[in-house]
């Protein structure tokens, strides 16, 4: 965003010297006219819901705040001290951290396999892909609410499964052990549908005659796998990735009707508890320091990754 | 011709518009009220006011507990902000207070304030304004199951001292009961434990004294002991599997489904275990106990003092004056025998507490008038910042994360961090 407008010569151009080049070479007056009309409501809008906001949060972030009224006890970077002194903040940082390991190491290579399975056609082969779809569709929150019934230690489909063995079942979202294992499960079930249908589209344009040609040459199945298909997935795999981190440090919506980051902060996540600290315990100038701590995590995670990995995308 | 009745018509469309305009008031009322006998009897009261108050409309909203803590200062920003909100007085009034988001309501309940009860009244009142009318008093102790404690051969009128609730705690788990259930994730149920125990230990003067940081705040010794004392009783693991995943209201069922001995809750958990038992019909009346919270030895509280809430209603500004009004009719001593006499309420209108017809109601009651130290739930007294801290650490304390230590020296932090 920042850069075609910096390095626009627009900028540098005074407005006397802009009427008479504008009269100049058409080219230039056909780019500057799609500037002056598509820039300025991008901008605004830019400007209005995004810069504002994080420029906003970081304002209150120096300032001891319930969130009532104007803002007025300037404490300067206190409540990011505060924040980096709070044990749960770290065990949220894990916690996203093991997300992020859970989604890549289990839920794509889980998605691709699949996708490898079923993007060929055969009977039932859209059935298949739609069922494991299905949990992507369904609401985060709704998901969190039905898996704490499935997760029930009383009354849950996990407990009647531990009695059947006669054993005394498990609460898992009520210990510390447990409730993090248990939140991850759900991640890995809801999402890997989403990687898996993206990887189904890349693999069904994959040209088939380089499939072939390799085949009539003597490759095996999994040799064509291995030097042919997953290369050609690169660049679905680049993107997979990326979803998977940025969708990994921004979860909240299933944590809070699972655990709300519970028992002992055990599962809280990054945003789950910054609910728990800015607006459970108005301390918005604190929750705003997370805020902004946050954001400098993803913004330098989505640019170095794009730098390094989807330079060509 | 035409052009005439064009004009009466219009005219006759802007009178009817305005008679419309003039004669709705909307009250605007939000609760968080559970119990679906009380909402009733409330929606009753609304429609009746309605009824003698022609063109004045009361609108019930309803939040969920932990939601409607949650949402309350965003709520009460916005320029369509209820007119009469919920309050648990504490802290928390203080903030809103100090923001300017409440109405000063202090010349338009003159002369009527005077059949409150002044103790309650007063954690409404701020520098001789008053800003919200109490609607009711609660004492926190132990409920219990008198055919679980006597199949375990315990009686609750013996437990007197924490050691003695430490015995029966035993002594019910050797008998296969579960002694004690608990809502941990809402993490307020536990705190009653942690708080009580510090009413006990150092009573009214530590409290003070924390709060101007004196004697080492709540790092200080009264804390530190209250939480050992609360891990004692960890220790023996009296709460139900599971207890950290449960939310309060689930495990006021659980106790009214029969499957607990006791529970440490608000006074009026004797009546909403009914509403929330499986069954809808809970523990009858001649199958609960009641005692009050366990002295400790060597304590400087008296027996007598007692922790609980103080609840009551707020006008948020800018509000019609109908709000108030309808506050006062709502707070009188009519509806409030008759909330009594449905046992929802301690009242705090003079002369109400005739309704109370039950024992228990009545014992909850003298109780509180002999208590001549009465605590507001330090969750609330303490304000949301600190307050929920003490939740945390209760929570902890019982899951075994934090020791006692620890516990007392993060509440401190966060008083001294103050926000």
């Amino acid at each position: 965003m920042a850069r075609p407008i910096a390095s626009s010569p627009a900028m540098g151009v005074s407005p006397a010297s802009l009427s008479t080049r504008a009269v100049g070479g058409p080219s230039w007056d056909g780019r500057f006219t799609v500037l002056i009309l598509f820039l300025p409501p991008a901008l605004l809008l830019f400007t209005l819901f995004v810069v504002l906001p994080i420029g906003e949060a970081a304002w209150y972030s120096g300032f001891n705040w319930n969130g009532f009224g104007r803002p007025t006890h300037w404490i300067g970077f206190d409540n990011y001290r505060f924040v980096l002194e709070t044990r749960a903040f770290w065990l949220a940082l894990r916690n996203n951290g093991l997300i992020i390991a859970v989604s890549l190491c289990v839920q794509l290579p889980l998605a691709l396999t699949l996708a490898l399975m079923l993007a060929e056609r055969f009977r039932g082969a859209v059935a298949l892909r739609m069922l494991f779809f299905m949990p992507y569709i369904l609401a985060e929150i709704a998901t969190g609410l039905i898996f704490s019934f499935v997760y029930d230690g009383d009354y849950g489909l996990v407990a009647s499964i531990w009695r059947s063995f006669g054993a005394e079942p498990p609460h898992l979202l009520a210990s510390t052990d447990t409730a993090m294992l248990a939140v991850l499960i759900v991640i890995v079930w809801k999402y890997f549908g989403f990687h898996m249908m993206l990887f189904i589209a890349a693999l069904q344009s994959i040209d088939k005659s380089l499939i072939e040609a390799a085949r009539i040459d003597g490759a095996t199945r999994s040799q064509s796998l291995r030097h042919i298909v997953i290369p050609l997935l690169y660049p679905t795999i680049r993107l997979s990735v990326f979803f998977a981190i940025v969708g990994s440090l921004q979860l909240f919506d299933l944590v809070m009707p699972l655990t709300r980051g519970g028992p002992a902060d055990s599962s809280n996540t990054m945003v789950s508890f910054l609910y728990n600290n800015g607006i459970s315990r108005m301390r918005v100038g604190y929750g705003s320091a997370i805020g902004v701590i946050l954001f400098v995590i993803c913004v330098t995670f989505a640019f170095t990754y794009k730098r390094w990995f989807m330079r060509d995308e | 011709m035409r052009l005439l009745a064009k004009l009466g018509l219009a005219a006759a469309a802007c009178l009817l518009w305005a008679t419309v305009a003039s004669a709705d008031t909307t009250v605007k009322w939000l609760h968080i009220e559970v119990n679906p006998a009380q909402v009733k009897i409330w929606e009753e009261v609304a429609r009746a006011y309605e009824a003698s108050h022609p063109g004045v409309k009361i609108e019930m909203q309803f939040l969920e507990n932990e939601a409607y803590k949650a949402k309350l200062p965003t709520i009460l920003q916005s320029k369509d902000r209820p007119n009469i909100i919920y309050s648990w007085a504490g802290g928390v009034l203080k903030a809103q207070i100090e923001a300017g988001v409440l109405e000063d309501i202090t010349e338009q309940v003159k002369g009527y304030s005077d059949s409150v009860t002044p103790a309650a009244l007063a954690a409404f009142t701020d520098g001789g304004h008053v800003y919200g009318l109490p609607i009711s008093l609660s004492q926190v102790g132990f409920v219990c199951n008198k055919e679980l404690m006597a199949k375990a051969k315990v009686d609750p009128t013996a437990i007197k001292s924490w050691d003695d609730l430490l015995s029966a705690v035993k002594t019910l788990k050797a008998a296969g009961v579960t002694p004690i259930v608990v809502g941990g994730a809402d993490k307020w149920p536990l705190h009653f434990y942690w708080t009580h125990l510090a009413v006990r230990i150092g009573g009214k003067p530590a409290f003070d004294a924390a709060l101007r940081g004196e004697n080492g705040g709540f790092a200080g010794d009264t804390f530190v002991k209250s939480g050992e004392l609360f891990k004692q009783l960890v220790d023996l693991q009296p709460f139900q599997n599971g207890f950290l995943g449960f939310k309060n209201p689930q495990a006021v069922g659980y106790f009214g489904d029969g499957k607990a001995a006791m529970t440490l809750a608000i006074s009026s958990v004797y009546n909403l275990q009914r509403a929330l038992a499986a069954d809808k019909v809970g523990l009858s009346e001649d199958k609960i106990c009641w005692f009050d919270f366990p002295v400790v030895q060597g304590g400087k509280g008296a027996p007598t003092d007692t922790l609980g809430g103080i609840t009551g209603w707020l006008v948020t500004k800018g509000s019609p004056k109908e709000a108030v009004d309808f506050l006062k009719y709502f707070i009188s001593k009519d509806v409030q025998t008759r909330l009594a006499a449905g046992n929802f309420i301690i009242p705090v209108v003079q002369g109400a507490d005739a309704g109370l017809n039950n024992s228990f109601m009545k014992l909850i009651a003298s109780n509180l008038a002999k208590s001549n130290y009465h605590q507001n739930f330090y969750d609330q007294s303490l304000g949301p910042s600190v307050g929920r801290v003490v939740n945390d650490v209760s929570a902890e304390i019982a899951g075994g994360s934090m020791s006692p230590q620890e516990a007392a020296k993060a509440i401190e932090a966060a008083r001294k961090q103050g926000n």
